[in-house]
């Protein structure tokens, strides 16, 4: 009974007069979709996950990958993606597992914001020939500066918190080694350390490779605690608690078995070969004032020098729950939206659960602004961002700064095939098999994060130029400098936006 | 595109109008005709222990409607049309009126703090706008050319040792009597040439501090932003000039270590207050709350990339800051000496000598 699951996707065309054997695509397959038979190459379309792996590699160019064609009855509700699910789980019984974000609504409330520019009234500013600064400071500020006169000098009176100083507000977000190799893990953190920015360690602890980078990496715990002891802790430049996130709402982190090598195990403190399965919660915090316990053990366990930070996936209560948060001492929050990407996560979660990021970056900026307390915790929002618009126009929402994932792995080299959940990448980013993961050179990926950090700074720098703004903290939360196209009238209202054209 | 001037004696010697008109006037073309305003400081000895509010009425029925809203909050000891002329080319859309009070005993621990409120209440009503607020000084203003509003308000019959003068070109939202500048509280006016690209981000800040923007132009939260830095969180007007034109982060890490870190710690605070865009602006502070021993001031600042022009003079105790020297030539035939201030760097003015 294989009915028409078994059509295959994709479509590997071999131009067979291009070809000249060479077997190059069959070694790069890490798919298994390309074998050698009848002394020609054969392709194996129904595994083909379109990474692209074997079309750069060709030296003849003689390889193309086309979407097959459906060869199914069209149907505007039962989609083809539809019914495949559906046959997949009546096949295997089994969660359908997923990699990357949300594939199910397509609408990006970003795409419908629209910045503003300087005409006439007021000059706009050249970044070649003026300074525009990015600088961010990541923690809690006070609500006044208190100065003491002592004679003809001052003295500071007011004590700052910890906070992270970053170049520019993008940061590299939470992805483990473990989900993603530890080449990649290095390349992330050496472009952090060029561009100035942080990376996140995820929850899989930090290979003692890592190390040298350690003050521009935010060390994870999450709730399985894989890899947290107190050198770990003491490295990092910043703690970060993770509750949830946004591809995975309500739901830990899993590693496979097959993927807990003997550096996985050692850098994690578990045994080879066993599930890494994070509990959905922490299992010491099942309320906010638990929450603070920990905040609060953390600050204890680093000696107040470093600031804790609190991840959240964006479920439909955020407001509330980052007011909870901010009281208990979170030093800076990470808004994770419903689009945000994941090595793995169960289908039906990431597609359905949590609300878009925009949304909740902006009604928990009002919500702290209306308590009073905006100041005392910084908000990071991830999960979408895809270009330097979408940076300025998440500040311009309220938040501090962002974080990025796919679009950091994406310049590692990463064709977004969807199927991290596998371990075969064929780029060498989320696999820990050697083979694969030789394909990653962490210098030469560093430089390509870096390029690309590079590119939105300046980028940024000409938003904010346009704008006749020379700074980016007169950008932040500064909604008046959006407008609003194509959205309704309550989505606008949560925005805090108006439409174009008023 | 609009016109300031700002002139104050450093001996509280009053000056009549007749200047400060006549050198903004100089700069009719910095402006259109849709908005003109003054702030006198000195204005009403006789009443000095009163908040004088300068309140414009939408029609006459209102104005009991505000006194008896006041008479709840605060014990009115005189009020009084302000007395106009009729100007051919303005229209009357608002009537003056100003009221002396005091604040009941009881508030009087926090009564500038408890002024600001009513003032943001009544403006809040709807049709009546407190424009002034402060003790011995007040705010004039409507749409027209300065020296309209002027002839309008009969400025020829005051004496002020701090004037304030602007001539507006609107950019952002319509000529209406509330837009015209002076913007004022309590003892501040400001007056204000520019467009604030960082208006959203300073009105939002301003909010979660209790301040409500209720003009519908950006110039306000100058006047809220100096009300909170100077008055309720007692910055040095230096310092406060430094949160509102910032330094570079790269001139910060040049500068000495415990004056570096007094910046960083400004700027990390209040970044929210930076203000950023083209602007030049005159704030006079009549009573000199803290940090000028209750003299009075008046401060000139340009943001930190001047993209707005300011120019100072001094002559014989009298210093006056302008858009264009030619508005200060105009009055003043051969000061001393005239400056122009560096970008992002205050120029201030003190009032010596009891009130």
């Amino acid at each position: 009974m294989e009915m028409y699951s078994s059509v295959p996707e994709f479509r590997v065309d071999i131009d067979r007069q291009a070809c000249r054997l060479c077997k190059r695509c069959i070694e790069n397959c890490s798919f298994g979709a390309l074998e050698w038979r009848d002394n020609k190459v054969k392709a194996f379309n129904d595994r083909c996950v379109a990474c692209q792996r074997c079309v750069s590699m060709c030296p003849e160019d003689a390889i193309a990958l086309r979407r097959t064609p459906s060869v199914m009855s069209a149907h505007p509700i039962w989609t083809e993606n539809a019914r495949r699910d559906v046959f997949t789980q009546s096949r295997t019984g089994a969660i359908l597992l997923a990699s990357t974000g949300n594939e199910l609504h397509e609408q990006v409330i970003f795409d419908n914001l629209l910045l503003d520019a300087c005409q006439v009234t007021n000059p706009a500013i050249d970044p070649l020939r003026e300074p525009i600064e990015l600088r961010t400071y990541i923690g809690r500020k006070p609500r006044f500066v208190e100065l003491e006169e002592l004679g003809d000098s001052l003295r500071l009176n007011t004590k700052l918190s910890p906070a992270l100083k970053l170049e520019i507000p993008i940061m590299i977000a939470q992805m483990s080694y473990g989900a993603i190799s530890v080449e990649a893990h290095e390349a992330l953190a050496r472009a952090a350390v060029m561009r100035g920015t942080t990376m996140g360690s995820g929850e899989g602890g930090l290979h003692k490779k890592l190390y040298p980078y350690a003050d521009h990496i935010i060390v994870q715990v999450a709730s399985g605690r894989f890899g947290v002891h107190p050198a770990y802790l003491e490295a990092g430049a910043a703690v970060e608690i993770k509750i949830g996130q946004g591809a995975k709402p309500g739901i830990g982190g899993h590693l496979p078995g097959t993927k807990i090598t003997d550096e996985i195990s050692e850098t994690r403190m578990i045994p080879i070969g066993a599930d890494a399965i994070s509990p959905a919660p922490h299992h010491d915090i099942y309320s906010i004032e638990d929450l603070a316990q920990l905040v609060n053990a953390l600050k204890e366990a680093t000696r107040y020098k470093k600031p804790v930070l609190v991840k959240i996936a964006a479920v439909h209560n955020v407001a509330a729950i980052c007011s909870g948060i901010c009281r208990a001492g979170a030093d800076a929050i990470v808004i994770d939206g419903f689009r945000a990407g994941t090595g793995a996560t169960p289908k039906v979660i990431r597609d359905n659960v949590g609300i878009p990021v925009e949304l909740a970056l902006a009604s928990v900026d009002q919500r702290l602004r209306e308590e009073g307390i905006r100041n005392e915790t910084s908000i990071i929002a991830s999960g979408t961002i895809r270009n330097s618009g979408d940076v300025a126009k998440a500040i311009a929402l309220g938040a501090d700064a962002v974080k990025i994932g796919t679009a950091a792995l994406i310049a590692l080299g990463c064709t977004v095939c969807k199927r991290c959940y596998t371990g075969k990448c064929a780029w060498g980013i989320a696999t820990q098999d050697p083979e694969l993961r030789s394909r990653l050179d962490p210098v030469e990926g560093a430089q390509r994060v870096s390029n690309l950090l590079l590119a939105w700074s300046i980028e940024l720098k000409e938003i904010l130029g346009a704008a006749g703004i020379n700074s980016i903290e007169s950008l932040r939360g500064n909604r008046d400098r959006l407008r609003g196209y194509g959205l309704d009238h309550t989505t606008l209202e949560i925005l805090g936006v108006q439409p174009a054209g008023s | 595109m609009c016109s300031i001037l700002g002139i104050v004696n450093e001996n509280r010697k009053r000056l009549s109008a007749k200047y400060i008109v006549e050198g903004i006037s100089l700069m009719n073309d910095r402006c259109n005709g849709l908005g003109g305003g003054f702030a006198a400081y000195g204005l009403y000895p006789e009443y000095k222990d009163y908040y004088a509010l300068h309140i414009l009425l939408k029609d006459f029925e209102l104005k009991d409607q505000v006194a008896e809203m006041l008479k709840d909050y605060v014990n009115i000891y005189k009020d009084e049309e302000i007395e106009t002329r009729n100007v051919e080319r303005i229209s009357q859309d608002y009537i003056p009126w100003r009221f002396f009070v005091d604040v009941p005993e009881r508030y009087t621990s926090d009564a500038d703090n408890y002024i600001i409120d009513l003032a943001m209440k009544i403006n809040n009503t709807g049709g009546a706008l407190v424009i002034s607020s402060g003790k011995n000084m007040g705010v004039f203003k409507a749409i027209g050319y300065p020296d309209e509003v002027a002839r309008l308000y009969k400025l020829e019959n005051y004496k002020a040792y701090m004037w304030l003068a602007h001539g507006r070109y609107p950019t952002n939202t319509r000529g209406w009597w509330g837009g015209a500048h002076p913007f004022s509280i309590l003892d501040y006016s400001i007056v204000h040439n520019g467009e604030i690209t960082s208006y959203g981000t300073n009105k939002r800040f301003l909010e979660s501090y209790g301040y409500k923007c209720s003009y519908f132009t950006d110039s306000e939260v100058l006047a809220y932003l100096w009300d909170l830095l100077v008055r309720r969180h007692k910055l040095p007007i230096e310092l406060a000039s430094e949160v509102l034109a910032p330094p570079f982060w790269e001139q910060i890490e040049r500068m000495p270590p415990e004056k570096r870190r007094i910046i960083e710690a400004l700027r990390m605070t209040y970044g929210p207050a930076m203000v950023n865009g083209p602007f030049g602006i005159v704030i006079a502070n009549g009573s000199g709350l803290t940090g000028t021993a209750g003299n009075g001031t008046m401060v000139g600042l340009s943001d930190r990339i001047k993209l707005r022009p300011l120019i100072c003079a001094r002559k014989n105790g009298t210093t006056f800051m302008a858009s264009e020297e030619s508005a200060i030539k105009a009055v003043c035939k051969n000061p001393d000496n005239v400056w122009a201030p560096h970008a992002g760097k205050p120029t201030v003015a003190m009032v010596n000598g009891d009130v």
